[in-house]
């Protein structure tokens, strides 16, 4: 007889299997950004190709988000009469939650899929082994500094986010729903709370590991040629967007309580 | 002579398939053993296995005498640098120029500063013979002969005591090929280290070999010198050398 209960139980064990595979990869790769050799040079390279080259994305998403919140937060307080709560909302939602969420999410499409296709290839093309046959460890050369570049600049574009996110907001305030720029500004500043903006960068932090860990780890361990790579990719993705959106509420109930 | 390489016992089982059954294999500094067989017979394992790419289930990989399978990993990484590589695809890194996918081992692992990492890295180019004028373009430009000469520049470099060398003249035009060939002989011939190839390409086993090894089922079922493969009696190696269809090795298709 078949018993219903054993797919479920098999899904689970593979589920907690690759949680598990995942934690000790990403224990290497924490371990060997502090194990010398430190390769500072591609330190340097990947925080331009992960941090400086996702300021456009990050930028448009960001002053676009805003601005949509203001026009709903307008519509919502209109309801109850208090509109006037607009740069207050705004600035709470960008800053706690919705900038470092959608950099979050940007960049999961952007860098991990990125760092995925390119170590997956590196090791479809037995690149990873001859680097290792050339006494580099490539959890030190290619891993650890994407690792720690990612970790470092997401907090940094995060900020660069909270500071567009709220000028879309006000920009949308000022000119279509006549709140005045200075009184904007200053109940923007006026509310918002140190804890704030410190909430918003932990959680951009530990995101920005998230995706590099991910993206290396499903690139690291794919196999079959283009196909591995392409599904290397899209588990990075995936993988990234809910393991963000998962210890995302985790850190907000955290700081919450 | 004593073994520069010792191979003892190897087993190595892949997703439930025996692929390595205990191999057996060894080779002297200044002597080149090439090891043929069919498709998925375990030669790539074995060589992964003697690199320290893939840990064997049980035998030993010996190395002057030391067992690398038993050493901490940081002393076998220095005993690694014995070794060259020649992988099948070259295995060239797309987003570095030749001279530094040549001289990589010297930059990031000897710390040698780049200006003396690329002068080795030309003098290595002109060793097998790839145009200098190639130095700082990206391998993705390089053809195919060039990318196979960039990658044996680059397990030159640093003087092996041990080269490696998978499929070294697969995908080649049969010019390209055998002066791929020339060069190995030449290279072994000038380090005085250890070769080991694998290949399916007899032309290229029968001109860089001093021994031929012949892995099947996961074992050497035959060994000899060159000069004794068309006389090795092995119903095996006599059907793999003729190409023929039928006989004891049944042709995977």
């Amino acid at each position: 007889m078949i018993n219903p209960f054993a797919p479920i139980g098999r899904g689970l064990i593979g589920i907690l299997a690759e949680i598990g595979r995942f934690s000790a990869f990403a224990g290497q790769a924490v371990a060997s950004c502090f194990a010398p050799p430190i390769f500072f040079g591609q330190f340097l390279r990947q925080c331009m190709a992960i941090g400086y080259f996702s300021l456009p994305v990050i930028g448009l998403t960001a002053v676009f988000i805003g601005a949509a919140l203001a026009l709903n937060i307008y519509v919502g307080g209109a309801r109850f009469n208090a509109e006037s709560f607009v740069p207050n909302i705004v600035v709470l939602g960008i800053t706690r939650e919705l900038g470092p969420v959608l950099a979050g999410l940007m960049l999961a499409g952007r860098v991990s899929a990125g760092i995925a296709a390119e170590i997956g290839t590196m090791r479809v093309t037995e690149q990873l082994d001859a680097m290792t046959t050339l006494s580099t460890d490539p959890f030190k050369y290619l891993i650890a500094p994407r690792v720690l570049a990612a970790t470092l600049t997401l907090p940094l574009l995060v900020m660069v986010a909270d500071i567009i996110g709220v000028m879309g907001g006000y920009l949308v305030a000022v000119n279509s729903l006549d709140f005045n720029g200075a009184a904007y500004l200053r109940n923007t500043f006026n509310f918002l709370e140190s804890q704030d903006v410190i909430l918003g960068l932990v959680k951009a932090a530990v995101f920005g590991f998230i995706i590099a860990a991910m993206g290396a780890y499903q690139g690291y361990n794919s196999s079959g040629g283009a196909l591995g790579v392409g599904r290397a990719t899209t588990n990075a993705v995936v993988g990234s967007i809910v393991l963000i959106l998962a210890v995302n509420y985790l850190i907000t109930a955290f700081f919450v309580e | 002579m004593t073994a520069k390489l010792q191979l003892s016992g190897i087993k190595k089982q892949l997703r439930g398939r025996q692929v390595l059954d205990g191999v057996d294999i060894d080779v002297a500094a200044g002597r080149s053993l090439v090891i043929i067989g069919g498709s998925g017979q375990g030669k790539s394992v074995t060589l992964k296995c003697a690199l320290g790419l893939m840990k064997p289930d049980a035998g030993q990989v010996l190395v002057d005498g030391a067992d690398v399978t038993r050493m901490p990993p940081e002393i076998r990484a220095r005993v690694m640098r014995k070794f060259g590589m020649l992988f099948q695809g070259g295995a060239l890194f797309d987003s570095l120029p030749v001279w530094e996918n040549i001289a990589f081992r010297l930059i990031y692992a000897d710390k040698i500063s780049r200006s003396d990492a690329r002068e080795r890295a030309i003098e290595a180019m002109r060793k097998v013979r790839l145009a200098t004028e190639f130095a700082d373009v990206r391998p993705i430009e390089l053809s195919g002969g060039m990318q196979k000469r960039a990658g044996l520049a680059r397990a030159i470099i640093a003087k092996p005591d041990i080269l490696f060398f998978d499929e070294p003249t697969t995908g080649l035009d049969p010019i390209t090929a055998d002066a791929i060939n020339d060069l190995i002989v030449e290279m072994v011939k000038d380090l005085g280290c250890a070769a080991v190839s694998i290949t399916h390409d007899m032309p290229s086993a029968r001109k860089i070999a001093d021994e031929i090894a012949m892995l099947h089922g996961g074992r050497i079922v035959w060994r000899g010198p060159t000069t004794t493969l068309d006389t090795s009696g092995n119903a095996m190696v006599e059907q793999f050398v003729a190409g023929r269809a039928d006989g004891p090795i049944q042709a995977v298709v």
